[in-house]
């Protein structure tokens, strides 16, 4: 779970990171009065969960009143990259002389979290790693011990760190640390930290990612969410309980098991058609959520053809035919045409409850497979 | 033969008075297992299926000579339940749980460094070895014993891919599940190795998917180590980046690694052919035997 950059420098600015002085705005005239109290120059910044805001004019600098109205208007309601911006930060401009780089994520090559310390701060710093990675001083982290003070001083002075303010990025990082361990966190960032003329060190951006799996202990955490951030399909998914990833061809698919329901998305690829989502029921699916799983595909007005892949191990096929039978049968029509194949557990008790004059029945993952795309292509014919 | 389990392992479930452990535990000993203990803090003394239930892992295995647990635990606390198990010399843990925190695990991976143990998963569906044992979920119906091993990061995936095989007559050494999450125990290579050791495994299906770079360190291994031949599948190449596919594991970074791209590329380059449907991954099988 991504939090927007106001929600994740208020959690640094909690723990005492300095950031800069800042208002949170939807209206032009909020916009308005936020930089009157800032004054300028003021930074205006779209709160949308997209990487590369900068560039894509999600961010714009005010120095004065015509340009603060200019960039709000421009900003707020603005499509950037599929998310609409209600939401902007009007922030204190920073006037800086160095820009830094520190983060702590993952590394799950050793299976170990890694801070990252560069001065190449305040660009794309993934292009920093790909190019010139000797630029990025990296340090492991035992998770058992924490990031000790000695570690966090020697990656600051191993990235080149200005010495007048190494101290001070040091104790960032491990402020980061500390954060990222008690969080939850899957990825912390600042990009950048900003070097004053003064020489303070300021949080100008902070990158806060969550592991969602860790939600259940971060209350506070999972209350950010903005489920107006994503797709409006997507939201419903995570109502029902659903893995789900929207796509943007027209085969909607139905499985249980990431690996099987990707391998479903491929094999659709590959003969020729195009996936219109990835939905995993999970395991031990009951007829109620099989039901769900058919109307969140069918909310899809994408949706041109379905294909229900089940192979069930603790999922019972006789619990999915009742529940495909359940979704099907409240239609007049049947509003696409549904191929299913079940295998597994309970496969054949499965297959004599369905309802065959609502659905396809194929016995092998292929043949439904190519069914599925042949009944999309007709529509799009 | 098998690899890490046969129908001399001994074990332990943890979580058996749950949903979940009890009735997996009722299916592994319908399959033969020797299912000799649970153990479960608060419920010693209890019997689930006529298995006799301990407060303690520790407790469970001297009582009972176990060799092996199971962790059917909720995954708030199966961290702390994998901590356990690690903690008694255990040679086998295999861990069903999904979802336990990525920080919980990178705890557990550390200890599992100081111990030696055998970590399975988390997020998998477990080990069989058709005829002699399974510990897990896997239903054990489609697989039937014989001289191919199967290791794999998805559940689904693997029942899919070992009926292809079945269904031709072609059975199973052992089957392994090691789960889709970020930081696992035992690795491909892990498994990869105890298959090219085993003398009865003739052949090797890997089914792997996109994220992190596991299978691309495996490719280097078969490349260098092995002479049993390998087949491959991956899932996920139609996957767009920076996406969750299900599997907290399985996500394309923004930066291009871990796809599917490379991960086919690399395992090509080591000789190893990758089927574009799990039943092309039959047919290679088919043609090394």
């Amino acid at each position: 779970m991504k939090l927007h950059e106001y929600q994740a420098k208020q959690v640094f600015a909690d723990a005492g990171i300095p950031t800069p002085d800042s208002r949170l705005a939807s209206t032009v005239d909020e916009v308005m009065d936020a930089v009157d109290e800032i004054g300028y120059p003021a930074a205006i910044k779209a709160q949308v969960h997209v990487g590369g805001r900068g560039k894509a004019g999600g961010i714009e600098i005010a120095t004065s009143e015509a340009e603060a109205r200019e960039a709000a208007e421009s900003i707020l309601g603005m499509d950037l990259k599929g998310y609409t911006v209600d939401t902007v930060l009007v922030e204190a401009g920073v006037d800086f002389e160095n820009e830094l780089y520190v983060g702590i994520t993952m590394d799950r090559n050793e299976g170990e979290p890694v801070a990252m310390v560069s001065t190449e701060g305040g660009v794309d710093i993934e292009s920093v790693a790909e190019e010139t990675p000797e630029k990025i001083a990296r340090e492991h982290i035992d998770p058992a011990f924490g990031l000790h003070p000695y570690q966090a001083r020697k990656v600051v002075f191993e990235a080149g760190i200005p010495s007048d303010v190494a101290m001070d990025v040091a104790s960032i990082l491990g402020t980061l640390y500390d954060l990222y361990e008690s969080k939850d966190a899957s990825e912390i960032e600042i990009n950048p930290v900003m070097v004053t003329a003064d020489r303070e060190v300021v949080a100008a951006d902070a990158v806060m990612n969550i592991d969602e799996d860790a939600l259940f202990r971060q209350p506070e955490l999972a209350e950010m969410e903005d489920e107006a951030a994503g797709d409006e399909l997507e939201a419903k998914a995570n109502e029902y309980g659903f893995d789900y990833v929207r796509l943007s061809g027209n085969v909607g698919i139905i499985g249980n098991g990431a690996g099987l329901v990707m391998t479903t998305l491929d094999l659709v690829d590959h003969y020729g058609g195009s996936p219109a989502n990835f939905l995993d029921v999970g395991g031990g699916a009951k007829a109620e959520r099989v039901a769900n799983a058919l109307d969140m595909v069918f909310s899809d007005e994408n949706v041109d053809s379905v294909v229900f892949n089940i192979f069930g191990g603790i999922t019972r096929g006789d619990e999915v035919a009742k529940g495909i039978n359940e979704a099907l049968e409240q239609f007049d029509e049947i509003p696409k045409p549904v191929v299913v194949r079940l295998a597994g557990t309970n496969a054949e008790e499965g297959m004599e409850i369905l309802n065959e004059d609502l659905v396809q029945v194929e016995g092998t993952l292929e043949d439904a497979v190519q069914r599925a795309v042949k009944n999309a292509q007709e529509v799009t014919q | 033969m098998s690899i890490f389990v046969d129908d001399d392992t001994r074990v332990v479930v943890q979580g058996i008075t749950g949903g979940e452990g009890k009735f997996h535990t009722e299916q592994m000993l319908a399959y033969g297992t020797n299912v000799v203990a649970g153990a479960v803090p608060g419920k010693g003394g209890e019997e689930v299926a006529g298995v006799p239930v301990y407060d303690t892992v520790d407790e469970a295995v001297d009582a009972e000579d176990a060799d092996a647990s199971v962790v059917f635990v909720p995954p708030a606390f199966a961290g702390d339940a994998v901590f356990e198990a690690l903690d008694t010399d255990l040679d086998l843990v295999v861990a069903i749980t999904e979802g336990i925190p990525t920080q919980d695990m990178a705890k557990v991976n550390k200890r599992l460094s100081e111990v030696d143990t055998q970590l399975l998963g988390p997020n998998c569906p477990g080990i069989i070895t058709p005829g002699e044992a399974k510990l897990g979920i896997l239903p054990g119906n489609i697989f039937e014993a014989g001289n191919v091993g199967l290791v794999s990061r998805s559940g689904t995936l693997t029942y899919q891919v070992v009926s292809n095989l079945t269904e031709r007559g072609i059975g199973q050494t052992t089957a392994i599940g090691i789960g889709g999450d970020p930081i696992i125990g035992t690795s491909f290579v892990d498994a990869l190795e105890a298959f090219e050791a085993d003398p009865d495994t003739d052949a090797v299906v890997m089914c792997g998917e996109i994220g992190g770079e596991d299978e691309e360190q495996a490719a280097r291994f078969i490349a260098e180590n092995m002479d049993t031949p390998v087949a491959g599948f991956i899932a996920g190449r139609t996957a767009p980046p920076g996406k969750r596919m299900g599997h907290a594991g399985a996500i394309v970074s923004g930066s291009g690694t871990g796809t599917a791209e490379s991960k086919i590329g690399a395992l090509n380059d080591a000789g190893v052919p990758v089927g574009d449907t799990p039943n092309e991954v039959a047919d290679y099988i088919e043609d090394f035997l």
